[in-house]
Parts: C-alpha cells; sequence; structure tokens
C-alpha cells in the first residue's frame, strides 16, 4: 500500500538485551509489513544458508541489518541500523539499537531522536539489566512512550500469567522513569505471532499487534512555546545583506516581530524571512528559515533569536544529568567543548553530585564518570548561554561534551536548571585595571608555563630565568608546584582527578598574578595536555607562553635529584609521572627546548632574550 | 559582608543537600507535549528542514567544504538544498564531480547546463593517470574500474583540493552499510572509514571539529527513501536526466542486465544482439556497470506509481554491487564515498 505525500513520520527504535530477538523482531516487521523487496529476500535466503548451514531454509532476519562485516562474524549488532517502511497511514523511521552495555553510546544516538522505543523482553527471562539500562536512557534522552514486545512466548506456553507479570514489573518501571504510556504485547518475533497478523495461538491477548500499536501511537503534538532561533549561520553575501539561518526551535515568528538576541540585551525587528530557501511572512517550529533584522545588529552562531516578550533564561552554571560516553572516564575540573544550541562553548564539571545506578535508580557516591556510566552533575561554563531546560525544550536544553585533543564526543546530557549563584556573584568593577597596574611595572605582564617531566629541569632553568628578569628590572613571581602544595594544594594528592584540579588552581593563582601585572613563571609537571590549554585559554592571547623542558625519562632518572624515581621503581610512590601515570608531551609548544643540548645558564639566557621583547612594552 | 552570605543560602551546596536527601519518584519528569521529538510538518517538509540543517553545519563547520555531484537523482535534489539553503545568497560551496568519463551522454548534458548556472562552481576531476592506462570497466571489470576512477579519483580531488568536508547524497536506504553510517562521518588522514568507532551523534548536535589530517562526510539526505526523493522531485519540479523516464533505447543483454549502448565504446560481444526496448533507469553510474529496468513509467506520476509497487530493490541495477569482494563496507573503508 503506498503511503500519501501528506502522511505523518514516527521515529521509533527498538532495543533490549542481547539475544532478546529485536533484530528478528525488526525483520519479521518488515517481512510481514510486506516491505521487504524481492532481491533483498533473495539475498537474505543465500546469507542465511551461509551463516547458518545446519538450518537449511531458515532466514535468519538479524543479517537484514547487521550490515557490517564485524558484526556479522561476531553475530552481535555493533552500531545502530537504520531502516525506512510506510503503510497506509504512516512513514516509520527504525533505528535498530545494539544491546550490549559497551556499545550504550550507540544505542543512545539511536534514541535521541525517536519518540518512541521498541522494547524487547525474553519472556522466560523477565526483565533484565540491559532492560533497565535502556529504559533509563530512553528515559534520559527524552522518549515518553514505550512499546512492550514480550518475545519468546511459545517458549512459555503462551502464558498469559507471565505476560501480565513481567507486563506489570515493566509498567512499575516505566512510572519510576516518567515514561508516560507503555502498550505491552506478546509476540513470536520468529513466527510473526501480534507482529503484523493477530496470533491464534494467544487470542487472550485483546490488545493491538506491534504494527497497529506503531500505527496508533500518538505523535507528539507540538504546542508552540515561544519563538527561539538557534543562529546556525551567518550569511553576508554582500554588505546590504546579513541573513541569520537557523531552525526554528520553538513558537513561529512573524515578519515586524521583535526579538532579543541571547545571550545579551540587543533587540531588533525581523525585517525579511525566507523559508527553505522561498519568501514567506511567517515560520513556525521545525522550519528551516534565513532572516534579516532591522536594524541590522551583529550577532553570531551560537547566539539566540528569542521573542523578546518571553526570552530564554541565561545562565553560566548548571545541574545537568549526563551520559559519560568516553573511553577515558570524566574528571571533574577538566575542560571539555559544550555544544548546546548551535553554540561552543568551554566547560568543566565542578562536581559529580552522584552517579545513578541505572538498574536501581539509586545514587551513589562517585569521583569520576567511567564509560557508559550516568550521573548528575554541576557544570561551570566559561560564559552565559541562553537555554532552556530540556524538558521544556530538548534543543535548547540537551548538550555534548567534546574532548579538547582528540575531538571525541565523550559525554551527552541534559539541563536540568541554572545554579542560581552564577546569578547572585556579580563582577566587582576596579579603577584600577591591569593596564594601568603594568604600565606602573613598565612591562607587559606574562604567564611563561615550563611543562616536562620531574627531574626535567624546570625549576633550575626558572630559577635562572627568574634571576635574569629581576636583574633587567622585571617584577617577576616564580610559582612552583611543589611548594604550592605545602599550602594552596596541601590538600591534593596526585590522582588524575587531583592532578587537574591542581593545575587549574595553579593557572587561577597565575591568573590573579598577570591581572596584577606580574611576569609569572609556573613550574609543574602539568603532564595532561587538557590542562595546558585549559591554563592557555584562561589568558588572553600573548599573555601565555608554554615552554616544554625536553629531557629524555632515562636522563631524568638518572639525575633524580629528590629521589622520587627510585621510590617509584620500587613500588613505594605511585602514579608517579613517566612510571605508572602518563605524560603527555606538548605538540606545539611555543618553546622546545632540549636540555641535553645546552647548559641551565645557557637555556636561561636564551629565553631571557626571546622573551624580552615579550615583556618589554 | 553580606556578599559570603548570599553565597552560603544560594549556592550549589544547598542543592547538593535536596538531592541528596528527597528521593524523587521518578527519575526525570514528564516532557511538555511541546518539548518531544517529532514532526510539527508534513513528512517531505521535515526531511528538507533537516538536509537544509546539515549543510548549513557544514558551512558553519568547516574551512573547505564541497559538495559530490553525480548528475543522478539525489545529487539533483542535493543541488536544490544546496540553493535553499543560503538563499537568497548564492551557495558559498562549490560542486566537484568526479569523472570516470563513462558517465551517459545525457548526464554529460546536464551537467554542462548545472555547470553554466551563473550562482554554481562546479569542479571535473578525473584520474588522468588511470585514464591514460587504459583503464575502462569493460576490459578491466566493475572493481578495478571503480577502485581507479572512484574511490582513487575522489582521494586525489579532495588531497588537491584540500578540501576538509565533502557533501554526498548517500541515503541509508540503499545499502546495509550506509544503513549503520551516521549524518556526519568522519575519514582519517588515508580517507579511511573505521564502522566500529563512529562518533556517538545526539538529537541534531553535530560535533564536526577535527584532528590533524581527518576529513569530515556529510549525508543530508541520510533519512530519505528513494521514493521520498521522487515525490520531492515531484513537488519542487526539480530537473532530473531523462534517463529515468521511459523510452525506447538500443540495449544488450549481459549477464542477465540490460544495458544501454551509449556510444561505440560498448561494442557486442559474440551472441549479443542490439535490441531496442522500452526502459528506464531507477539508478544511474557508469554506463556499462548499470543496468536498465524495461518499464513503461515515462512521467514522474507512473514512476512514482511503479515504485510504490516495486518488489525489488533500487541498487538491484548497480553491477558492482554483486561483487562479494567489493562489498559497500569494504569500498568505503577503502575511500570510497
Amino acid at each position: 500500500m503506498a503511503a500519501t505525500e501528506t502522511d505523518d513520520l514516527l521515529r521509533f527504535i527498538t532495543c533490549g538485551s542481547v539475544d532478546d530477538g529485536k533484530s528478528t523482531l525488526l525483520g519479521r516487521l518488515l517481512h510481514d509489513a510486506g516491505m521487504l523487496p524481492e532481491d533483498h529476500l533473495a539475498t537474505l535466503a543465500c546469507d542465511s544458508a551461509r551463516q547458518h548451514p545446519d538450518a537449511p531454509g531458515k532466514l535468519d532476519f538479524a543479517l537484514l541489518t547487521d550490515g557490517l562485516a564485524a558484526e556479522r562474524e561476531q553475530g552481535i549488532t555493533i552500531d545502530v541500523a537504520y531502516r525506512y517502511f510506510h503503510t497506509a497511514h504512516r512513514s516509520f523511521i527504525v533505528a535498530d539499537c545494539p544491546g550490549h552495555e559497551q556499545y550504550t553510546r550507540n544505542m543512545a544516538t539511536g534514541a535521541s531522536t525517536a519518540s518512541l522505543a521498541v522494547v524487547l523482553v525474553d519472556a522466560r527471562k523477565g526483565l533484565l539489566a540491559q532492560t533497565r539500562r535502556h529504559s533509563y536512557i530512553c528515559a534520559l534522552m527524552g522518549i515518553g512512550q514505550v512499546i512492550l514486545a514480550v518475545n519468546k512466548m511459545d517458549l512459555v506456553g503462551f502464558d498469559p500469567t507471565v505476560f501480565e507479570g513481567i507486563r506489570a514489573a515493566y509498567q512499575a518501571l516505566a512510572d519510576q522513569l516518567g515514561i508516560a504510556r507503555v502498550v505491552a504485547i506478546p509476540v513470536v518475533a520468529t513466527d510473526g505471532d501480534h507482529i503484523a497478523t493477530r496470533s491464534p495461538r494467544m487470542p487472550w491477548h485483546i490488545g493491538p499487534t506491534l504494527l497497529q500499536a506503531l500505527e496508533e501511537a500518538p505523535l507528539p503534538q507540538p504546542v508552540d512555546g515561544d519563538f527561539r532561533l538557534p543562529i546556525q549561520l551567518v550569511v553576508r553575501p554582500h554588505q546590504d545583506y546579513r541573513g541569520y539561518a537557523g531552525i526554528v526551535e520553538a513558537g513561529c515568528v512573524q515578519v515586524g516581530d521583535e526579538v532579543l538576541v541571547q545571550p545579551g540585551k540587543t533587540t531588533a525587528r525581523v525585517a525579511t524571512l525566507h523559508v527553505a530557501g522561498e519568501p514567506a511572512d511567517a515560520a513556525r517550529r521545525g522550519q528551516a528559515v534565513m532572516l534579516t533584522l532591522q536594524p541590522d545588529v551583529q550577532a553570531g552562531r551560537g547566539q539566540v533569536l528569542a521573542s523578546a516578550g518571553a526570552p530564554c533564561p541565561e545562565a553560566s552554571q548548571f545541574a545537568c544529568h549526563l551520559l559519560w560516553m568516553g573511553e577515558e572516564p570524566m574528571l571533574p575540573g577538566r575542560a571539555y567543548d559544550l555544544l548546546q544550541g548551535t553554540g561552543r562553548v568551554r566547560a568543566r564539571i565542578t562536581a559529580i553530585k552522584h552517579k545513578v545506578d541505572v538498574h536501581t535508580q539509586a545514587p551513589l557516591a562517585a569521583r569520576r564518570l567511567e564509560l557508559n556510566e550516568v550521573g548528575a552533575c554541576n557544570l561551570d561554563l566559561d560564559h552565559d548561554i541562553a537555554f532552556e531546560p530540556f524538558t521544556s525544550n530538548p534543543a535548547l536544553g540537551g548538550f555534548v561534551l567534546v574532548d579538547l585533543q582528540s575531538r571525541a564526543t565523550v559525554a551527552c546530557g541534559r539541563l536540568d536548571f541554572a545554579l542560581r549563584r552564577s546569578a547572585n556573584i556579580h563582577w566587582q568593577h576596579m579603577d584600577v585595571d591591569k593596564a594601568i597596574r603594568s604600565h606602573a611595572k613598565a612591562q607587559k605582564p606574562l604567564c611563561v608555563w615550563f611543562t616536562g617531566l620531574s627531574g626535567s629541569g624546570k625549576s633550575t632553568i626558572a630559577n635562572l630565568l627568574e634571576q635574569r628578569l629581576t636583574a633587567l628590572g622585571h617584577h617577576t613571581y616564580l610559582l612552583d608546584g611543589d611548594n604550592v602544595r605545602h599550602g594552596l594544594n596541601n590538600d591534593l594528592g596526585f590522582t588524575a582527578e587531583a592532578r587537574v584540579e591542581n593545575i587549574r588552581r595553579l593557572a587561577e593563582v597565575a591568573h590573579l598574578m598577570v591581572d596584577a601585572g606580574l611576569v609569572v613563571l609556573v613550574c609543574a609537571i602539568s603532564p595532561f595536555a587538557a590542562e595546558r590549554e585549559f591554563a592557555r585559554e584562561r589568558f588572553e592571547p600573548g599573555e601565555f607562553v608554554e615552554v616544554y623542558i625536553d629531557t629524555p625519562l632515562a636522563e631524568c632518572e638518572l639525575r633524580d635529584p629528590k629521589g622520587l624515581y627510585r621510590k617509584a621503581r620500587k613500588g613505594l610512590l605511585a602514579n608517579f609521572t613517566g612510571i605508572d601515570s602518563p605524560y603527555e608531551p606538548p605538540a606545539d609548544a611555543d618553546v622546545h627546548l632540549m636540555t641535553l643540548d645546552a647548559s641551565p645558564q645557557l637555556q636561561a639566557d636564551r629565553l631571557a632574550a626571546w622573551l624580552a621583547g615579550r615583556i618589554t612594552p | 559582608m553580606a556578599k559570603p552570605l548570599t553565597l552560603l543560602a544560594s549556592g550549589e551546596g544547598k542543592n547538593d543537600l535536596a538531592t541528596a536527601f528527597r528521593a524523587p519518584r521518578r527519575a526525570f519528569p514528564e516532557l511538555a507535549c511541546s518539548a518531544m521529538t517529532g514532526p510539527a510538518m508534513p513528512h517531505l517538509d521535515t526531511l528538507e528542514a533537516e538536509a537544509i540543517h546539515v549543510i548549513r553545519e557544514v558551512a558553519a563547520g568547516f574551512r573547505k567544504p564541497v559538495m559530490l555531484y553525480s548528475i543522478g537523482k539525489d545529487s539533483s535534489v542535493l543541488l536544490h538544498l544546496l540553493r535553499k539553503a543560503f538563499a537568497p545568497a548564492p551557495p558559498p560551496i562549490p560542486l566537484l564531480h568526479v569523472d570516470t568519463t563513462w558517465k551517459f551522454r545525457q548526464m554529460y548534458a546536464l551537467r554542462e547546463r548545472v555547470a553554466a548556472a551563473p550562482d554554481i562552481t562546479l569542479l571535473v576531476h578525473t584520474n588522468v593517470e588511470a585514464l591514460a592506462q587504459g583503464i575502462s570497466p569493460l576490459v578491466h571489470g566493475a572493481k578495478v574500474h571503480t577502485e581507479l576512477m572512484k574511490t582513487v579519483a575522489l582521494r586525489q580531488a579532495l588531497d588537491r583540493h584540500g578540501f576538509d568536508a565533502a557533501i554526498g547524497g548517500a541515503r541509508r536506504d540503499e545499502e546495509i552499510s550506509r544503513a549503520k553510517e551516521r549524518i556526519f562521518s568522519f575519514r582519517n588522514v588515508q580517507h579511511r572509514w573505521d564502522p566500529k568507532a563512529q562518533r556517538p551523534e545526539l538529537w541534531h548536535l553535530y560535533n564536526t571539529g577535527l584532528t590533524p589530517g581527518e576529513t569530515a562526510r556529510a549525508f543530508p539526505l541520510s533519512n530519505w527513501t528513494e521514493l521520498d526523493i521522487w515525490r520531492y522531485i515531484r513537488r519542487e519540479g526539480i530537473e532530473v536526466v531523462p534517463l529515468y523516464f521511459a523510452t525506447e533505447r538500443p540495449v544488450i543483454e549481459r549477464n542477465g542486465a540490460w544495458l544501454v549502448v551509449d556510444d561505440e565504446r560498448l561494442v557486442p560481444r559474440a551472441g549479443e544482439q542490439v535490441q531496442v526496448r522500452r526502459v528506464r533507469f531507477r539508478t544511474l553510474g557508469c554506463y556499462p556497470l548499470t543496468a536498465a529496468i524495461e518499464s513503461n513509467a515515462t512521467t514522474l506520476d507512473a514512476l512514482i506509481d511503479e515504485l510504490i509497487d516495486a518488489r525489488t530493490s533500487e541498487r538491484q541495477g548497480r553491477v558492482i554491487d554483486r561483487d562479494p569482494e567489493a562489498s559497500m563496507e569494504r569500498k568505503k573503508q577503502e575511500g570510497y564515498f
């Protein structure tokens, strides 16, 4: 049957534990709905025979969607597969999600664009850990309705009491998670019972078949809220046209409407409007628009155009829930890029309030989040953003975190609410500023950041450098990582988390000293590239110089001025950089000193000469 | 000293306590209706808006993007969307045709019309080294031809121009490994795809950051089906190559497929007869590698009706897909689009 051109579209996922039969269910659904082309069926028959020489003539529907060679070899689903079909009433996009815990991030990818989940449960096993995990992720991603397919009913003798027990258990879980609508269906995916046709083997089921349930599922009916347009792109073909392009994420807009550019206080009126390339008078939620403003104010990607009468809240600190998807654990204090709306802003997790046991929803204490763990955290951004809580607008309340080095997407999450702290702490105005202070000292302030292994010669060279700079009349301070650990940082150890916090504090102190107009020399192993990058970001361009003291590990061990390498090798000192804790050498330090090439005195002379031009006003 | 007090009363410590001691019945509050994902619009409008969004993300996120243009129906739709994405400004992204020199003459004719449009920059690249060696699909077969004239040629073109992102018209419903690919898909410095380590892609938040040497592919038509493409072509009045419509054409039957004799390079082998049949194409590639189907669909309406009743898939006519040693996944790993 043909779908009409004005039909609606339902996006859903299939999920559940491994071996509960997701791919089989989906294959059977496509087959029974008449949506498998003959050549695909022929290929499937051929593939099935090759994979299962012991079961001639039986179709292995999992092979329809497990399209990667590795998936076929291992007989598992690694990544989401998308399939497309339609019935007389509706078009469907279905994402077949992997069941293994290790591929949870791929499952989340599929769930994020869906409005319904088909959750599979094996009638013999009931709700498993993965059933609960997937349901939790569905709720986290904002999926509000579930079709519970209780599969393999033939293996429990089509017993309605087994079905009812699982249905009731799942309903309790759904209530706990805030999943509003659950439709439960007893099925046998391999044979097609209650998939597209009613099963004579389970006449006691009076509810819909799976296909009926999908066709009848209520589509989310968007109620128009207030106008929101995250600016995706500024299009400026010539001097007389400045177009703001983006998707209307809420509400509607007309030519002449007053909008606020957020974050900020600038308002303007919509002068012209294009919807999907055509001139228009009005646009509404979901449409791709290009508009111009009168007066022609300047705004950029990442800002939001919002109804002037009902703007978005703005904040830089948030309570959030996030799913950690990085191979490396999430460390509080480390800087990441946060993508939200169309913006990108530097962000840090300031606190993990607790992680969530996704099986019981119980909050657990945590100091870091590992791959596939969910946590309730506090977020601190470099500057304010316009946002809305995820529950009222996922487009402005959903975010991902990106690792600064690998550019990998390491987390996804939802902004729950702004922390009021950010609204109540204001910057106190100071009449004497950095420019005046540095003018008084007749120098340009600077942070010189020495990084390198323990024993590489950082402190020696920095010490000599400070002598030379002072002799030239400069105002300096040497901020030594070890010395600071005796006071300000005496609560920190040497775990990865503590090292991140150690560097954050050093960077903040150095930042204050640069603000005071000083030339600050910072000596710290600072082993992680991400933290050095964070330190650099705290300063204005030209105020930060990274000096890599490059001494081979063997040479450092030979020198061992504090006897630390010997202790570490004996196992008396854990988390020692270079031994059992990594050092990430800078790829593009401003200055790269190979200490084996020249004496510390000569290195300090060279460095002083190189810095002279940067310090002298 | 009012300030520290304010901090204490409203700081995060208070929130911590509240969450720790109040066990919420629900992990997440129910979403308001307006917040749920889903269409507020007819299906085609939703797909159109999503595709425009992806094209604009490419323009915003990359230094030097390009759009691959292969003259087929998907490319025609892509070009139409490219113009819409930036209207009333001209598209800031050039087109690139990787030319195997084996396209149908009517395809070249359409390409020239597109290239002549004042708002379009169209680059053409051919693997001239392979061409000089006389590589031909008729002599060397589909696998070698595709590898050298498409996969290698594409890598050459991307490297030569320094493009860091390429927009393509691939759709997930075309083929089983494409069904697995993200909308933004990344390639290492050798243009290789690692299907086992794809970036998570959440909502419509595309992480377009590249590490040194990495490049990206973007597929705005990922969620379109063949039927969506044709309905959109009809709705928007988009020009496509006439080969998609049935008419009488000279054909020979080879390996169970109808090949259209488009020029003198396709010479009938012993036992092969040039016949005239009423045929059209569902998909267009190099003409000796693309099979025609018998059809009476001479109009868009007839074509769409035929498609709705079709019992076979679109890529059935692609000779290259039948070679198990050259599966799409393997070709993509080697840098094929």
